[in-house]
């Protein structure tokens, strides 16, 4: 009752935002809630609507941002050691399993049943259902809506003649014909394809990319990175080598320097006008219409990421046609399964904090992904916020306000529609000690793979093998349960 | 009675007095000592623990299964072996012959210890221990860099450690004698090349990245007049391993030639300016002058620099991410990055290991290098 009273006047007091010197009612007076997250995009949204906040409650919001690489690591650190310096953290959802295993995540559950004014209806189905939940729970306030996309100069496309492509081999085929041609007028080459390859950073997600449109057709319960009846790592087959290859081909058409590249670099790539194609995150699009950044305003589009139109028979490990049956949700006969990178940024909160501070941190995410709040930060490019509300997807006010035009809107914001409703969403990997899987052994393999160091057939042994020693080191029938349960299987 | 009474109290407090004063110097080091165990010595040994061990998670905190050596085993014979030691290539006849001349020198200094001066029983175990860890690096980096071969991160942290603090002596110690000359703004050229010693060695790494960039850095434009457009340093192993080079170098350099100065001052001026005056010419005056001056100064300075130098991270991990494969990861880095992905008994073993690694070469440097120049000097 308590909590849903405090919740009722704070939702009360966030709908007269924009006329503060009415609010009367400060229910957090005198409370100071540290919030931790990123350095730079995500801190800045939060930064900056802390004051906003604090005006209308009176809780005062402390932002603490780290490198994203310490981020995991410090949060872990502050509550595992029981020092509790840090009350809430905004961070990856991939995350929630780790922090949930030791007790340290608050179930808000209870608190968002109560809470009307976060319109929870209005959040995508699998944000709402997979990225806030575990086993049945609400442990986080979807933030931000992740996943990846691709993204495209219309301009050089159609200067070639080439249509956009559907699939992983038309891109590189469109990456091979206009690699080296001038894209921005500046007298130099450009690059077919940006994507981030650089060794710990985000390559290792890019890799999932295209392996998942050929091992996962059947939704995202069927999942792509074990065999759900063994727990077997679907690495051993053809669909994991032909991403390799991939892999390999497109850096052939990339920057020279591509390896050593992260988002933070492709993107200003992208905007500057030097890529004719690029796999990335949302943020693409708001920075391509960011005046101060994007020499491409009104020359680019984004799709769907490209898909397969052959998929894998777990059972032999070959790639086979997409029919209606192995692949029920294709699309023109290819089978897209847009990959929830990372999962969006989300909010949870310690469970060992004071009472009245997980209130008023509750209360903060609440502000801060209300439609009010949220439909006008995933517009700017600068908060490192995407769509991930159905209102955010229609054309407003803000999306004009932010400098996108009605044609890119259509495109943009219908790209992400697709993804976001697609029923074969990928789930990101939410076992426990996931970043050993992903960041360490397949980051590691598949960076020595690009580099030279290894082969194709080494690189997919040291994936399997890697994989299987964590099985067994953590405990295979505990993974497997753990894993069914991320992904709803059966 | 008073007498009496009294007696005892000043024999008792002359007692008490004479032993504060004879312990005053334990009594006095005593608070160091227990600073020192309590931030030092006491994590030493939960660390020691921690590489014996394996984390997980568990509701309401964590646990630590004691796994005995498994951590140790999976990095030097198991599935991390790639990783810390390296992929071994074929040997072939530079290889072999490198590795016959380096134990043709091992085998030299110990049996010239052994033959000609006055064996130790602590001296003897000392040098084969040392003998048997240079000559175990050694054919470990021979293995790891012939071909078909792959550098694991202790070779790279090696590299790191022998070449690159052999050039920034080496340049230091130029940089010294050149500023040590009667020339004309000395002041402000000693103030200019100490300035990278003040940035702190994460502003480096970015600096040394946004320089080295080969699409918006401002070296782009002069590499692209050169029409080299389709290659990048970050590709390659070596000359990704080469870039981290030249960003350490930049750093530490000026320590060397700070130091470095200020002993190169301080040799005698009586003797060099009589050896000026006898017609000695410059290397002359360096060699027999100079040199032996500055000697044990150059030494200690040399220890100190590889005792950092084995604790790169910043570099490699700014500019690279340790990549591309894992052709710039040092041992520090390789630890960091376990810790990172909550692999705290696994970081803890490589922790060890760079300890093991850097005590026997540096201590060995300190008996064989340090210690004889001391006696050079004297």
């Amino acid at each position: 009752m308590r909590v849903g009273a405090i919740l009722a006047g704070v939702s009360a007091i966030s709908a007269l935002v924009g006329a503060p010197a009415l609010a009367q009612d400060k229910p957090f007076a005198g409370v100071t809630v540290n919030v931790i997250t990123q350095t730079g995009a995500i801190q800045e949204p939060l930064q900056r609507r802390a004051p906003e906040f604090e005006a209308l409650t009176g809780a005062k919001i402390n932002v603490i941002a780290v490198p994203f690489s310490d981020l995991y690591q410090k949060i872990l650190t502050d509550w595992a050691s029981g020092t509790n310096s840090v009350d809430a953290g905004v961070f990856a959802p991939q995350w929630m399993v780790d922090y949930i295993a030791g007790g340290y995540l608050e179930d808000l559950t209870p608190r968002v049943e109560a809470d009307k004014d976060i319109q929870q209806d209005d959040v995508g189905a699998f944000f709402r259902d997979f990225s806030e939940k575990y086993n049945g729970k609400t442990y986080m306030i979807t933030l931000d809506g992740d996943f990846h996309m691709m993204y495209y100069r219309k301009d050089v496309l159609e200067a070639a003649g080439l249509a956009v492509p559907k699939t992983w081999d038309e891109y590189l085929e469109v990456a091979k014909a206009t690699h080296g041609k001038d894209m921005n007028g500046d007298g130099t080459p450009d690059f077919g394809s940006c994507i981030a390859k650089k060794r710990n950073a985000q390559s290792y997600w890019f890799v999932t990319d295209v392996v998942g449109s050929m091992t996962q057709s059947k939704g995202t319960s069927q999942g792509t990175f074990f065999n759900t009846n063994d727990m077997t790592p679907l690495v051993n087959n053809d669909a994991f080598r032909k991403a390799l290859d991939f892999l390999a081909e497109s850096t052939k058409y990339g920057p020279p320097d591509e390896l050593n590249l992260d988002v933070s670099d492709t993107r200003p790539l992208f905007a500057s006008g030097r890529c004719a194609l690029n796999l990335d995150w949302g943020d693409v699009g708001t920075i391509s219409i960011d005046p101060a950044q994007s020499k491409v305003m009104g020359k680019w589009g984004a799709a769907i990421m490209p898909g397969s139109k052959e998929v894998l028979n777990w059972a032999t490990g070959k790639l086979e046609a997409c029919t209606a049956e192995n692949c029920p949700h294709a699309i023109d006969g290819v089978n897209h399964a847009p990959f929830a990178a990372f999962g969006g940024w989300g909010g949870g909160i310690n469970a060992a904090a004071d009472p009245k501070v997980k209130d008023a941190a509750y209360a903060y995410f609440s502000f801060m992904t209300q439609p009010a709040q949220s439909n006008a930060d995933v517009t700017v490019g600068g908060t490192g916020f995407n769509p991930y509300r159905t209102s955010q997807l229609s054309y407003s006010d803000l999306w004009e306000k932010a400098g996108m035009s009605e044609e890119e809107a259509k495109v943009y914001l219908g790209a992400i529609n697709d993804s976001m409703s697609s029923p074969n969403m990928i789930l990101d990997l939410r076992i426990p000690q996931n970043q050993k899987y992903q960041q360490v052994v397949l980051d590691e393999a598949v960076s020595r793979f690009l580099a030279g160091e290894i082969d194709k057939e080494a690189t997919v042994a040291a994936v399997e093998e890697g994989w299987n020693e964590l099985n067994e080191e953590i405990g295979k029938d505990e993974q497997l349960k753990l894993y069914k349960a991320t992904i709803g299987a059966k | 009675m008073t007498a009496t009474d009294t007696m005892p109290d000043a024999a008792d407090r002359r007692s008490w007095a004479e032993w504060l004063d004879g312990h005053s110097g334990r009594i006095m080091v005593l608070p160091a000592v227990i600073v020192l165990l309590c931030f030092a010595i006491f994590p030493l040994i939960i660390s020691a623990y921690l590489a014996l061990s394996r984390f997980a998670l568990a509701p309401g905190g964590f646990t630590l299964k004691f796994i005995g050596l498994l951590n140790f085993r999976k990095l030097l014979v198991g599935s991390q072996q790639y990783h810390l030691l390296g992929k071994f290539g074929t040997f072939g006849f530079v290889q072999f012959a490198l590795l016959a001349l380096i134990a043709a020198g091992l085998f030299f200094l110990l049996a010239r210890y052994l033959l000609r001066g006055r064996p130790t029983v602590v001296g003897t175990v000392g040098r084969l221990l040392a003998t048997a860890m240079a000559m175990g690096l050694a054919v470990l980096a021979l293995a790891t860099m012939a071909p078909g071969g792959v550098p694991g991160t202790v070779v790279n942290t090696l590299l790191y450690v022998f070449v690159g603090v052999s050039v920034q002596f080496a340049l230091g110690l130029g940089l010294a004698l050149l500023c040590g000359q009667p020339i004309r703004g000395r002041n402000f050229f000693r103030v200019l090349f100490f300035i990278p010693l003040m940035v702190t060695p994460v502003g480096i790494a970015y600096t040394f990245r946004m320089l080295a960039d080969m699409q918006k850095g401002p070296f782009a434009p002069l590499v692209r007049a050169f029409g080299i457009s389709e290659w990048s340093w970050a590709t390659e192993a070596w000359s990704a391993r080469l870039m981290v080079l030249v960003g350490d170098t930049w750093q530490w350099t000026p320590f060397m030639f700070i130091v470095l100065l200020a002993a190169i001052e301080n040799q005698p001026r009586d003797q060099v300016e009589a050896a000026r005056l006898d017609g000695a010419n410059g290397f002359q005056i360096f060699r027999d002058i100079t040199w032996p001056a500055i000697a044990p100064i150059a030494a200690t300075v040399v220890l100190i620099r590889l005792i950092e130098a084995f604790k790169i991270i910043d570099l490699p991990n700014v500019l690279t991410g340790g990549g591309p494969g894992l052709a710039t990861e040092s041992m520090t880095l390789h630890s960091f990055i376990s810790w990172r992905t909550q692999d705290l008994g696994g970081s803890a073993a490589i922790g060890y290991m760079l300890l093991f690694i850097s005590t026997i070469v540096c201590v060995s440097f300190f008996n064989f290098v340090v210690r004889p120049a001391r006696r050079f000097e004297a």
